[in-house]
């Protein structure tokens, strides 16, 4: 099974990413998965140091917003973007926002359930 | 202060085969910013889980690119296999390792052709991918394939190396090692590749890091990581250690791709005297049900896949950050305060592979 999953509330998300900020961890990727039944969304950031990897879980449901982590670490911004075009995450202050254009999709969120 | 206007570069340009376009904001022929574009051709490869029984998806994923496809097909073979608590044959283990580092001397030795084909050097340029033609060949001698290898199943592999077609690779070897150290001298001596490389686009260790960057292009600014090094494969049997430089310009990303070259070269020819005897798949059973994660180093760098299965014969949820999409922070950063015609030159040396990026 996955190791290292940590569970969190969306409330909880800039707090922890910010632990792993300071101990000069790096943002390995950030990806969703869309729930079934239209039930939102499970988004996993994980972060890296040198060849350790541990991950940060929340649960978004419909109409739920998430803090974009790109303050914190700049790269977030081009996952962020993705996962609000493919899956329709809304994410709130992404240093870069391409607002739906960053990626030319025939479909929209293409990857929702 | 000098007027700011905004070059167009892409998504159709000599140096890129594949479509990706930055507005570069300019002073003078001065770079002071670079927004990127993508998305071009985003394949939704990623979503056909849905549609493919987890054993074909094989198939996909080796098609995610044209350059990795063995690495991108064992990759995922490899999440899976942990998902079912498949051990697989060491014979296999050392199979994949060798085909996993011949995929890294074709893709560096394509990219020093595009390289000496940015620069100028067409000559090079051909140079470079005649000696990768010798690689290709034994691709198809060993798998019957020269992109698309289709030698990946979940359990192992289909197909082995007997003795004789290993001796040939050997050979082959040989060959191109001989080869690359001829036109080495060009990449790393030449007056003219020197003046066009060295100095230019520097990338900091700090800024590798904080960009998240990976692969050679992070490597040449000092950092010693490589994913190979957490021993999967075979490779917690195998000698080596990452290849890094230190000024973090175009130079250190030429310098330590043609120094992977020969590693690689090394670590073939440590695996095939080392080969096990063998089978080289375990048959499986059932469907995968749980999550893996997990992350290979590939020819442009670290790439992170995840799989999550229910316990049917379809995956839930395939993920793939390939290297180039991490390396596009660090471009950016690259690009700044660079001169207009170095562009071409810098893109190319992240290596860009917008056909991962748009997986």
């Amino acid at each position: 099974m996955m190791e290292h999953v940590k569970e969190i509330e969306i409330r909880d998300l800039l707090k922890e990413a910010q632990k792993y900020k300071d101990n000069g961890w790096r943002l390995v990727q950030i990806f969703a998965r869309a729930l079934k039944d239209d039930a939102g969304n499970e988004i996993t950031y994980s972060f890296g140091d040198d060849y350790e990897m541990e991950h940060l879980r929340i649960t978004a449901a419909p109409g739920d917003a998430v803090p974009s982590l790109s303050k914190l670490f700049v790269p977030a911004f081009l996952y962020e973007n993705e996962m609000h075009d493919l899956f329709g995450v809304k994410v709130e202050d992404i240093a870069i926002d391409y607002h739906g254009t960053f990626y030319k999709l025939g479909a929209e969120t293409p990857m929702k359930k | 202060m000098a007027t700011r206007s905004i070059i167009p570069f892409g998504p159709q340009h000599p140096v890129l085969p594949e479509p990706i376009h930055l507005d570069l904001v300019i002073e003078d022929e001065k770079v002071v910013e670079a927004i990127p574009s993508i998305g071009f051709v985003h394949r939704g490869l990623e979503s056909l889980v849905a549609k493919k029984e987890f054993t074909e998806y094989v198939y996909i994923a080796e098609r995610i690119c044209g350059i990795c496809s063995f690495m991108h097909g064992m990759s995922y073979c490899d999440a899976v296999e942990h998902i079912m608590e498949v051990e697989i044959p060491d014979r296999a283990k050392y199979l994949r390792t060798i085909w996993a580092e011949m995929s890294r001397i074709h893709s560096h030795l394509l990219w020093l052709g595009l390289l000496a084909d940015g620069f100028g050097y067409e000559s090079l340029f051909m140079q470079s991918w005649r000696i990768r033609e010798k690689i290709l060949d034994m691709f198809e001698a060993t798998t019957g394939g020269r992109v698309i290898f289709s030698v990946n199943q979940i359990g192992g592999v289909l197909k082995d190396i007997d003795d004789s077609l290993m001796n040939q690779l050997l050979k082959s070897l040989d060959d191109i090692e001989k080869e690359l150290k001829a036109i080495t001298k060009t990449f790393l001596n030449d007056a003219t590749v020197n003046n066009r490389l060295r100095g230019v686009g520097i990338l900091t260790a700090k800024q590798a890091v904080d960009l998240a960057t990976a692969g050679p292009f992070m490597r040449a600014s000092g950092i010693n990581r490589d994913m190979r090094t957490t021993g999967y494969n075979a490779y917690k049997d195998l000698e080596f250690a990452p290849i890094i430089s230190k000024d973090g310009d175009s130079y250190a990303r030429c310098e330590v791709r043609i120094n992977e070259i020969f590693q690689s070269i090394n670590l073939i020819r440590e695996a095939a005297g080392k080969m096990p005897a063998g089978d080289i798949a375990t048959p499986i059973k059932g469907f995968p049900n749980g999550e893996h994660a997990t992350r290979v180093e590939q020819p442009r760098g670290e790439a992170f896949y995840y799989v999550k299965a229910d316990g049917t014969k379809f995956i839930d949820r395939f993920r793939v950050r390939t290297p180039t999409f991490a390396n596009l922070p660090g471009l950016l950063e690259t690009l700044k305060g660079c001169q207009l015609a170095d562009v071409p030159l810098l893109v190319l040396t992240i290596d860009p592979c917008i056909s991962c990026t748009e997986r």
